[in-house]
């Protein structure tokens, strides 16, 4: 087995979306649901042993449903298992089930993923795998467009950092997968609420992660208006097929 | 699957665009490694198609000569990672008489159909055939067009008649190279004699008996056959050479693309009875000739090495235009995407 996992995150109740029922990786994208684009990309890249799906596990039975329907071809090659707490709860319940399939070592590889991001492409996953294997850890990331403005208060501005050194983080995230979880572990209770990016815990931990070059494409579906978006990047007719 | 497709829109104007494709139970999905610029691209990127036409095609991803790596494959049959080429030809039927490449019924990737600029290609296994190993992958990014050469040879053979001693080319451009080499290594005791415009690039012919200036042709040449690899405004000018020198029952290969029509002297290709075969695009059966003629003849290959001219990395939708315009401004050879978009 290789020892390249992906980890398709789809915590989070979605209750952003217009349907506070329904999470919005379920939302429908050209007639599938969105996490169903997103975990069938992962899938076609083949240095992938699995790819590992977190849902709430109140949802779980459901993904696997969803799965099993529209990705008949790759049921083998998906785990839908319950996610933790928060993001880095479903990351380390990603890595427990790595290790139950006794694929953990000093080597493996976690690239972990947003499933509200479908739109990601084959190069920022492979350019991640690449990335995480040399440099231990990787974010995926575009450079900033508006000027950040930075304040303490919220009132006045203390500071305009130059743009240039600035960009917005996107997913994928990838890490060396035992690195991740022993910083994650010597973190004390409460900075673990607040450290909610895994690469924020490996920069405090002082290790380097890599750029990895994102795309504006690799949007993430947050709000209903971002279907709208969505939907206005695909090609006439195909949106709603 | 999402796939992005990056399409030309306008003339010098490519836009991506998301689509959704199904991977159907026997689909080979190849992620796209090297992609080559033909002069057909070059026609719809600079807009030099007519206005119908352009209408009509457009929206339409570009690219129809690529090599790729298959990630992912149904059927079975190929091994991800494993290095391919894409064939751009699609046959919805068969016929007993007519080669693929000419059913009017089938479908040909970047024209009228999505070329090969995306980010995954979901191919039939058929239409995907596996490259030997140590082959050049920016050489080997454009088989299709050496398969489109051999394609020609091929209706050559079958059409013409053997007494094949003095065979005459006409273009001094890529396609003329590459049918010269490819006449060499077939026939290596055949006299070929190439005709161009340009000395500069007739000096590169080096593998021909003799290279002649269109506007200096020695008095009493006389060839049995002849292919004619001008096209465009040249078509006429050789055409008519080519009837004058070459000899009775001879057959003349054309292979140059003409936007006008080309007037003809029927006169003398009656009187002479004159075989003349059109020849265009090329079927799987191509690439498998090309691909075996690659292993029993090394020295191709490496001639063509010297036929790729620019590399351009492409990692963004304006490499793809900078590949476009280079492409534009050179005077002979290939330009090859180096795909990582």
């Amino acid at each position: 087995m290789s020892n390249v996992f992906a980890a398709v995150l789809a915590g989070g109740m979605g209750t952003r979306m217009g349907n506070p029922d329904k999470p919005k990786q379920f939302w429908d994208l050209a007639g599938k649901p969105v996490i169903v684009h997103t975990v069938e990309k992962f899938c076609l890249v083949s240095d992938f042993a699995k790819v590992i799906v977190p849902v709430p596990e109140t949802w779980v039975n459901q993904t696997r449903d969803v799965m099993a329907r529209y990705l008949p071809a790759f049921t083998g090659k998906i785990d839908v298992i319950a996610g933790g707490e928060d993001r880095n709860g479903s990351i380390m319940n990603a890595i427990a089930h790595i290790e139950q399939l006794g694929a953990l070592d000093d080597d493996t590889l976690i690239v972990t993923h947003d499933a509200v991001r479908p739109f990601v492409s084959y190069r920022i996953i492979k350019e991640n795998i690449e990335a995480a294997r040399s440099t231990g850890a990787c974010d995926t990331v575009i450079p900033a467009t508006d000027t950040i403005v930075h304040s303490v208060d919220g009132q006045v501005i203390a500071s305009i950092p130059p743009r240039a050194e600035h960009y917005q983080g996107q997913t994928p995230q990838s890490f060396n997968a035992l690195m991740l979880r022993e910083l994650f572990e010597a973190l004390p209770e409460g900075e673990r609420a607040v450290l909610t990016d895994a690469c924020g815990i490996c920069v405090k931990a002082g290790r380097p992660v890599a750029l990895v070059t994102g795309d504006v494409a690799n949007m993430k579906l947050t709000y209903t208006a971002d279907m709208r978006i969505a939907r206005a990047m695909m090609e006439d007719g195909e949106a709603d097929a | 699957m999402l796939n992005r497709v990056y399409r030309l829109v306008a003339p010098r104007t490519v836009e991506p665009v998301e689509t959704h494709v199904e991977i159907a139970a026997d689909s080979v999905v190849v992620r796209p490694t090297h992609l080559s610029i033909c002069n057909a691209d070059q026609r719809y990127y600079q807009g030099r198609r007519a206005a119908s036409v352009m209408a009509q095609k457009l929206p339409m991803a570009l690219i129809h000569e690529g090599i790729g790596e298959v990630v992912y494959d149904a059927s079975g049959k190929f091994k991800p990672g494993q290095r391919v080429v894409m064939v751009p030809n699609a046959p919805v039927e068969t016929d007993p008489y007519i080669a693929e490449n000419y059913l009017r019924s089938s479908r040909f990737c970047g024209s009228g159909f999505d070329g090969f600029m995306q980010e995954l290609c979901v191919l039939p296994p058929e239409r995907v055939l596996p490259l030997p190993e140590g082959l050049d992958s920016n050489v080997a990014a454009f088989t299709e067009l050496v398969s489109v050469i051999v394609h020609a040879v091929s209706r050559f053979e079958a059409t013409a008649h053997d007494w094949r001693e003095t065979i005459g080319v006409w273009g001094d451009g890529n396609v003329g190279y590459l049918i010269s080499l490819i006449l060499r290594a077939e026939y290596p005791n055949a006299r070929i004699v190439v005709v161009g415009r340009n000395n500069y690039k007739l000096a590169d012919f080096t593998f021909a008996n003799e290279t002649y200036l269109s506007s200096d042709l020695p008095a009493g040449l006389l060839i049995d056959h002849a292919f004619e690899c001008c096209g465009g405004e040249g078509s006429a000018h050789a055409i008519q050479q080519i009837i004058d020198v070459i000899r009775p029952e001879g057959t003349i290969a054309l292979l140059g693309v003409t936007e006008n029509p080309v007037p003809i002297d029927t006169r003398m290709a009656l009187e002479k009875g004159l075989r003349l075969i059109g020849s265009s695009r090329s079927g799987r059966v191509d690439f498998e000739r090309t691909l075996a003629l690659y292993g029993q003849h090394p020295a191709i290959p490496k001639y063509l090495e010297s036929l790729v001219s620019c590399v351009v990395s492409v990692g963004e939708v304006r490499d793809i235009t900078a590949a476009f315009e280079a492409d534009a401004r050179k005077p002979m050879g290939k330009t090859i995407m180096e795909w990582n978009v």
